[in-house]
């Protein structure tokens, strides 16, 4: 058993809107099944924030960045599918 | 029944008043020809759909939107970038001149990366939230007023279903809407005009966008052809028609056909010399100040030759002049023309007369049309020389070149620049008289036709003035003749219906002078003659009036004579009565 890292993560949303609201419940959802714990996810609203989405080049909204561990990683979308999200995330082990 | 029909009327005439008066305000593109075409430019504060081919200019007609409202407009403005790196699209468009550069220092203009990037994944749905966001970010900062967003179709083909893309153009239509920015998306289609095929969501779009402009590129015998046509332009009136377009130095540049109703161009009365003395002569005094003229003749008939005499005269009268030639080097016309005393290099290196060699400037007739105009705007030339017209229709066989040689004279006229033009006539195919390829004779004002006369083994230059618009002219053929001195006319001789040129025309000429010296020796001695006669008689009649005299003088003798006899007698006859003592009865008795 390797060592557990701990996962930062960044979530573009816009708002309450549909998109967002779904790849905000579908994140923390997955996280909590996989990563239980090791995990932080820091949510930036684009309405509030509309400078931070073009400081970071941010245009399709939602947007998860996988911070750390690295290799970064960058997933646009819902998030629906799991099996996307762990393979991007490095989580390949991990079978939902 | 009848009411509904009334408010139905009402209801359709309304808007159609109210979008008269409330006509939208525009926003000028700084296009050439697209400004003119649309009346303006633009919907200011609506959004315009940009459809086109793959490499038809899209970015480039959006680009010059944005860098003409940044810099004259004072309106700054965003462009988005879907596919193409904003470094890229700057570093493409630098040639020309816009001062893309500064314009983002001076924080006029932005420039948005929005490519959507190779390493990202997607997993569901998503939306363009973010890219409003940021953009809304952005407007507040620099205070735009336009916005392009290019190449959408890259972006919305991630979306997985039309109505999710759909959704997301309303989205973005309504933020573009609601923030009155002037806007233009721009969208890929497949296919040439006419069989254009959007994208499906596009298609919809082009219902929901209050103007639409479809740009299309197509390859026809070699040259490339672009056209420009604006589909729908909600509340204003626009030229409906293709309209061809180019990308030359300084962006797009569209061709503006003539648009019905403009005023014509200021007609001019004032005569430019043709650089030929005995042509004006035969012309009445030169071309008209803005006339358009045409010179034919087959290969060799001195078209350039005359068109060089022009060019020479004018600058001679200090007239900024563009000489534009398909088929020689300028050198080299200055050289040939020197060789018939018509002196071009001075004016070429005093800045007068530009001389462009258009050999070098490939493509269609379109592409030639806007160059030169464009070149004599920068040369602000008052005269313009085509040499040859022809080329044009070799490099393009169809009926653009026909409207472009339209065109070109339409925009000389309206621009006062007098314009010559030569065409060469196809030796082999029309030997007639005046079948001038492009048939821009019809417009053309004055149309002089060059020819050769074989006749007794010599070929000579007859030129003669078939058609010159308000001015009495000449009927007859000239002989021109090109020697060291210059370019000349002569008189030619019809001599039993044919016309002499050439040594013909100096033999008869030799002759003629012959005659006309034996004939005045001839009057010199029948005046002697008749001098001697004269003198004769004055003697005749001189001696005569003595002989006269003379009998006179004789006659007179005569008669004095007779008198004195008969005195002489009548005395002796008394005296003898005396004598003899007669009585006087006797000799009464008797």
């Amino acid at each position: 058993m390797t060592r557990p890292s701990r996962y930062k993560f960044r979530l573009y949303v816009a708002g309450d809107t549909p998109n967002s609201a779904l790849a905000r419940t579908n994140l923390v959802n997955f996280c909590q099944l996989h990563l239980l714990d090791r995990y932080e996810i820091e949510i930036v609203d684009v309405f509030r924030e509309p400078g931070r989405a073009l400081q970071d080049s941010i245009f399709l909204t939602p947007t998860l960045l996988k911070l750390s561990p690295s290799p970064a990683g960058k997933i646009v979308g819902t998030l629906g599918e799991a099996a996307v999200l762990a393979q991007v995330l490095g989580l390949g082990s991990f079978t939902p | 029944m009848q009411e509904r029909g009334v408010s139905m009327n009402t209801r359709r005439g309304t808007p159609a008043t109210a979008k008269a008066t409330t006509c939208p305000s525009k926003a000028a593109t700084g296009i050439a020809g697209f400004d003119e075409i649309t009346l303006g430019g633009l919907p200011r504060g609506r959004t315009t759909l940009l459809v086109g081919s793959p490499g038809s200019g899209k970015t480039i007609f959006g680009l010059q939107f944005l860098a003409h409202g940044a810099q004259q407009c004072k309106e700054p403005g965003i462009f988005v970038a879907f596919e193409e790196s904003s470094a890229r699209i700057v570093a493409n468009a630098e040639s020309f001149g816009w001062d893309l550069v500064q314009c983002r220092q001076h924080k006029k203009l932005y420039f948005m990366d929005a490519q959507p990037l190779s390493d990202m994944v997607q997993s569901g749905d998503f939306d363009l939230c973010g890219m409003l966001s940021a953009l809304d970010a952005m407007q507040t900062e620099i205070k735009a007023r336009r916005i392009v967003i290019d190449a959408l179709d890259v972006v919305l083909d991630l979306l997985s279903d039309p109505a999710t893309r759909r959704r997301e153009i309303y989205r973005l239509h309504e933020w573009l809407l609601a923030r009155e920015l002037t806007g233009i998306i721009t969208a890929k289609a497949d296919g040439d005009e006419g069989t254009a095929q959007l994208h499906q969501p596009f298609e919809f779009m082009q219902f929901m966008v209050d103007c639409a402009v479809i740009l299309s590129h197509s390859v026809s015998a070699g040259v490339s052809h672009r056209n420009l046509r604006v589909q729908k332009y909600r509340g204003s009136s626009f030229d409906e028609n293709e309209a061809p377009f180019l990308i030359g130095k300084r962006g797009l540049e569209v061709a503006v056909m003539r648009v019905p109703g403009r005023v014509d161009a200021e007609v001019s009365t004032e005569r430019v010399s043709s650089g030929i003395t005995r042509l004006d002569t035969m012309l009445g005094g030169g071309y008209f100040r803005g006339a358009s003229v045409l010179i034919t003749g087959f290969s060799g008939t001195a078209k350039s030759t005359l068109s060089g005499a022009f060019a020479a005269e004018a600058c001679r009268r200090g007239e900024r002049t563009l000489f534009v030639s398909f088929d020689s080097d300028c050198s080299e016309i200055v050289r040939n023309l020197a060789s018939v005393n018509i002196q071009l290099e001075r004016h070429v290196k005093n800045g007068r007369l530009r001389m462009i060699s258009a050999r070098s400037i490939a493509g269609s007739a379109e592409t030639y049309l806007v160059r030169i105009k464009t070149l004599a705007q920068e040369h602000r030339a008052r005269c313009l020389i085509i040499d040859p017209v022809s080329t044009w229709y070799r490099s393009d066989k169809d009926l653009t070149s026909q409207s472009v040689a339209d065109r070109l004279i339409d925009w000389s006229k309206a621009a006062g620049i007098t314009l010559v033009c030569t065409s060469l006539l196809d030796e082999m195919s029309s030997r007639a008289e005046g079948d001038s390829s492009l048939q821009i004779s019809t417009l053309t004002d004055t149309w002089i036709n060059l020819s050769y006369l074989v006749q007794a083994g010599e070929r000579n230059r007859g030129l003669s003035i078939v058609k010159s618009r308000g001015m009495a002219h000449s009927n007859q053929v000239r002989e021109l003749i090109l020697s060291d001195t210059g370019v000349t006319l002569a008189d030619t001789y019809a001599a039993g219906g044919e016309v002499l040129m050439g040594t013909l025309r100096w033999e008869k000429e030799r002759a003629a002078r012959i005659a006309s010296e034996a004939a005045e020796a001839s009057t010199k001695l029948k005046r002697v003659k008749l001098d001697a006669e004269e003198a004769e008689l004055m003697v005749r009649l001189k001696s005569l009036q003595t002989e006269l005299t003379a009998k006179q003088v004789e006659k007179e003798l005569m008669a004095s004579a007779t008198l004195s006899r008969e005195g002489e007698l009548s005395r002796g006859r008394s005296q003898m009565k005396e004598l003899r003592g007669a009585d006087i009865a006797g000799s009464g008795r008797k």
